[in-house]
């Protein structure tokens, strides 16, 4: 089922948390909300769910405005950031209990509450009380009570919040494989970027109650709207320079620049990721910079390499991988070049980070 | 963790508001609100030297001075007894000790016409108690004394509840602190220990006040109610409406009620203090 | 006398306190037994004692011959729990409305609710005879149809639901604030109802301190005096309470005769004792248990933080 959000603005007291903001969702995709914290996310996740109540615009699902429908009529599945499991239920009562408040026959509720388990893999916890669990399984029971009555959508808070680093990979790699057999338009929030990449199929990144681009993970990764986008996504070496004539001058070196093939000199910013820059023994080109390298850190399957350039003492982080690495031979204190092979440049003046 | 005011429950989302507030409201207002209106309505009948009659005469006086001089006294007794078996309850081992933990609360739960009942005929001249007191010239029964015993009695669990959660929590480390800069155990208690049970302390001195200003089954068994002598002034209310004087049993009522709510007023500001010099 | 203060506090502490010496102990908890003692246990004792004086044969008969002191014990046993129902009903509609939403006037609402504990109960009657005595406010309406308030049943169970009205609240409110309203957010998600959700989820979870809010008040109302011997007008064998008939059999002089009712009350007081104990200890675990397995969420969204 699709879902549309309308120019929804909500204020807390003199906070604005949602800031005219418009998402169309597919029906049957896993969407993930992603930002730093305040930037909206829950609260827009809790819109949608109908726990909070827009100030401004509308909320559709599958072009029927609900708006104004309480989160009872709305059939949505909601998985809260820390489980809020009935303490004084069985994990069967607690799966079975939106079924029993429709007053479902009590075989069917049986027969879906078994499968259910089956499901999640905890078979034979149907006895157990919420306090005697892991905070996996008790995850797990929270998804399975969503999924009971069958949601049209099916809306999690920071799921994997609160576990540790192990449960988590393996219940990011669980909710995808997930989502491909059961295909319920699926969104989650997240403030970690790594668990949106891995898990869903488009992406939301937003911040200070805007989304500031929305798009597959891919997308949003190459192609940046904005320095925001680029920066929370990872790892990012940002330069100041001037655009002049079809080129980008920062720091000593020029690189080209076609889309600014004006004379008038301009104020840009260049921001570059680590791993698209190269290193080398000898200057490419007249885009090379000098450099010396400051420290060197291998972090699995990349190197990370800490360098200064020699003329601008301009600090660059560059990533490379380990076969180039052992070619290179680097040491703390060696002078090399360092060129971009790509770079997206933005003008300062159109964003204040 | 910034608070803006608004839980997540903002906007109304669970059911149920109207009704329970709603609920809510009306039930004060028929049992409170109501109430109270009617007991200014009559007082704001009488004239400021009629009200002053009322209130002002020599009977209800002493009975004023009664009141809140055997409540202070009460409260009063009570810091050192309290304190004292909070400390026992909380820093020492002994047999029957959760005993005598729940035991304080029995006056808290034994209706006071039972209280006023017992220590009458305890400390009478043949009671358990009086056959010895009495021949000492101690007169508990019938008496001024008698009334401060027995709000004594009233007022046991508040001054040693209130104590008690406070000195569980102080720190052994700030006594050892103490030590080690040299302090004697009394120097420690009186410079470390007593004051930071200062507000507790005053609170329960000022709950157990409270609640004797306004006493009457207990007392009203062991006083006599010897006017001018062992009459308080609920006794002197109860007296005025016998005889149907509404409005002056009403203005005596207001004294006493402006005198609970003050006191209330203090304990809440005594409460608020505490919490922000961190107890 | 907040019991939920007194609840958190005593479980088990650390005794790493510098023991004071032998001698200081010592005298200490002797001094701390005999107050007790003298204060609490003797006349609890004595009550029994005196009842019993004269025989459990005249004990008995005081108890069930006197047909004044078997309507009074009739009386207390309707109005107590009338006034515990209604105070139920506040309590649950108070600590919901109290805890679940935000509302200008919230505050309000809950010192007015502590009122009555700063009430004289004899002031608490008085403002009934006003309002619904003969010469009160609603007199003569009253008597004009043929209703009676005061010095019968319906001005007993005001006056009493008015002195005991803040036990139950004062029990709920803490306890459905610390719990936090996760579960019955959740319950709404999962299409449950009003009702639904309090008989579900909300119950189950305050039960203890339900009970303990009950148990708390019925001892009041089965004991208050004052407010009482203001409004009813003690008129033996039809509207004397308990706590009345004990002050009526007193000041005949009947000893034993007061002292068997006395008795009974000190009894439910001890019973009321013994249920505070073991409840104090429930409630506390319950919501040990709710913080440990987080379900007490702080009282925002991810505006603020998200550990």
């Amino acid at each position: 089922m699709s879902i549309a959000v309308k120019n929804v603005i909500k204020r807390f007291g003199n906070f604005v948390a949602l800031d005219d903001v418009n998402l169309d969702v597919s029906g049957g995709s896993l969407l993930a909300l992603l930002g730093p914290s305040g930037s909206g996310k829950t609260t827009l996740l809790r819109i949608i769910a109908g726990l909070e109540g827009a100030d401004r615009g509308t909320v559709h699902y599958h072009d029927e405005d609900v708006t104004k429908r309480s989160p009872r009529d709305r059939n949505v599945g909601f998985v809260f950031q820390h489980y809020a499991l009935f303490r004084h239920m069985t994990v069967f009562e607690n799966v079975a209990f939106g079924l029993r408040v429709r007053r479902a026959p009590k075989d069917k509720i049986e027969s879906r509450v078994r499968e259910l388990l089956q499901l999640v893999r905890l078979e034979g916890f149907g006895g157990r009380y919420p306090p005697q669990l892991s905070g996996g399984q008790r995850q797990r029971v929270a998804l399975a009570r969503a999924l009971a009555v069958e949601p049209a959508v099916l809306l999690l808070d920071e799921p994997f919040g609160a576990l540790d680093a192990k449960v988590r990979q393996q219940l990011r790699q669980w909710l995808r494989r997930f989502h491909d057999e059961i295909k319920v338009t699926t969104i989650f929030v997240t403030h970690d970027q790594e668990e949106a990449f891995e898990v869903a199929d488009r992406v939301v990144v937003m911040n200070n109650g805007r989304i500031e681009q929305h798009g597959t993970p891919q997308e949003v990764f190459d192609h940046p709207a904005n320095p925001f986008v680029m920066d929370f996504l990872g790892n990012v070496n940002v330069f100041q320079g001037r655009l002049q004539n079809g080129k980008m001058l920062l720091g000593g070196i020029e690189m080209a620049y076609p889309d600014y093939p004006h004379g008038e000199s301009r104020a840009a910013t260049a921001y570059i990721r680590p791993h698209e820059l190269d290193i080398d023994r000898s200057p490419a080109d007249a885009s090379s910079l000098r450099a010396k390298v400051l420290q060197i850190n291998p972090n699995g399957s990349v190197a990370k390499v800490r360098l200064e350039s020699e003329n601008s003492h301009l600090e660059l982080n560059v990533e490379i991988n380990l076969d180039r690495y052992a070619e290179l031979g680097l040491r703390p204190g060696d002078l090399v070049h360092v060129a971009p092979r790509r770079f997206r440049v933005f003008f300062p003046e159109d964003y204040a980070i | 963790m910034k608070d803006l005011g608004q839980p997540l429950v903002a906007g109304r989302i669970l059911p149920g508001f109207r009704l329970s507030l709603g609920y809510m409201l009306v039930y004060l207002t028929l049992l409170l609100a109501v109430p109270l209106a009617a007991c200014l309505a009559k007082v704001s009948s009488l004239t400021a030297s009629q009200f002053i009659a009322a209130v002002w005469t020599e009977r209800a006086r002493s009975a004023y001075l009664l009141t809140f001089g055997a409540s202070f006294a009460a409260a009063a007794i009570n810091v050192p007894l309290g304190l004292l078996l909070a400390w026992i309850l909380v820093r020492y081992e002994f047999p029957f000790r959760r005993i005598l933990d729940s035991l304080i609360d029995l006056p808290f739960a034994l209706p006071t016409a039972v209280a006023g009942l017992v220590y009458a005929n305890l400390y009478v001249k043949n009671g358990w108690l009086g056959q010895f007191l009495v021949p000492l010239g101690i007169q508990a029964a019938y008496s001024r004394l008698a009334i401060v015993l027995v709000l004594t009695f009233i007022g046991l669990p508040f001054v040693v509840r209130t104590v008690q959660p406070v000195l569980e929590t102080i720190d052994a480390e700030i006594e050892e602190a103490a030590a080690s800069l040299g302090a004697t155990r009394l120097q420690t208690f009186s410079r470390v220990l007593l004051p930071a049970l200062g507000p507790a302390l005053t609170t329960g001195f000022a709950l157990t006040f409270a609640r004797s200003l306004g006493e009457y089954g207990s007392v009203v068994f062991v006083s006599g109610n010897i006017m001018f002598k062992t009459e308080i002034a609920p006794v002197l209310i109860v007296n005025q409406l016998e005889e149907y004087h509404y409005a002056e049993a009403t203005a005596i009522a207001l004294v006493l009620l402006a005198g609970s709510f003050a006191t209330l007023a203090v304990i809440n500001s005594l409460e608020r203090w505490s919490r922000r010099h961190g107890c | 006398m907040d019991a939920d203060r007194h609840a958190v506090a005593t479980a088990e502490p650390q005794r790493r306190f510098r023991q004071d010496p032998l001698l200081i102990r010592i005298p200490l908890i002797l001094a701390g037994i005999v107050i007790v003692g003298v204060l609490i246990v003797i006349p609890v004792v004595n009550v029994f004692y005196q009842a019993l004086s004269h025989g459990f044969g005249t004990y008995w008969r005081n108890l069930v011959d006197d047909a004044d002191t078997r309507h009074a014990i009739l009386l207390t046993l309707i109005v107590a729990p009338i006034s515990v129902a209604l105070n139920v009903a506040f309590g649950i509609a108070a600590a919901w409305a109290v805890t679940r939403f935000r509302f200008s006037g919230r505050t309000l609402l809950v010192t007015m609710i502590d009122l009555p504990f700063a009430i004289s109960p004899v002031v608490a009657g008085l403002m009934f005879v006003l309002l619904f005595g003969l010469q009160g406010y609603f007199g003569p309406w009253l008597r004009d149809h043929g209703v009676r308030i005061i010095f019968a049943l319906p001005g007993l169970i005001l006056a009493t639901t008015f002195v005991t009205l803040p036990f139950v609240a004062r029990e709920l409110i803490p306890v459905m604030e610390a719990l936090g309203p996760e579960e019955e957010t959740a319950a709404l998600s999962l299409g449950a109802n009003g009702w639904q959700i309090f008989w579900r989820v909300t119950v189950p979870n305050i039960k203890w301190a339900l009970l303990y809010g009950v148990i708390l008040c019925n001892a009041r109302a089965m004991g208050e005096f004052g407010a009482v011997y203001v409004v009813s007008g003690h008129i033996a064998g039809q509207t004397d309470t308990m706590p009345l008939r004990v002050q009526k059999l007193f000041d005949e002089y009947n000893n034993p005769g007061s002292f068997a009712v006395a008795s009974m009350l000190t009894s439910l007081a001890l019973l009321t004792l013994l249920a505070k104990v073991w409840l104090e200890r429930k409630t506390r675990r319950e919501i040990a248990a709710g913080a440990r397995i987080g379900s007490a969420v702080p009282r925002i969204d991810d505006i603020g933080e998200t550990p």
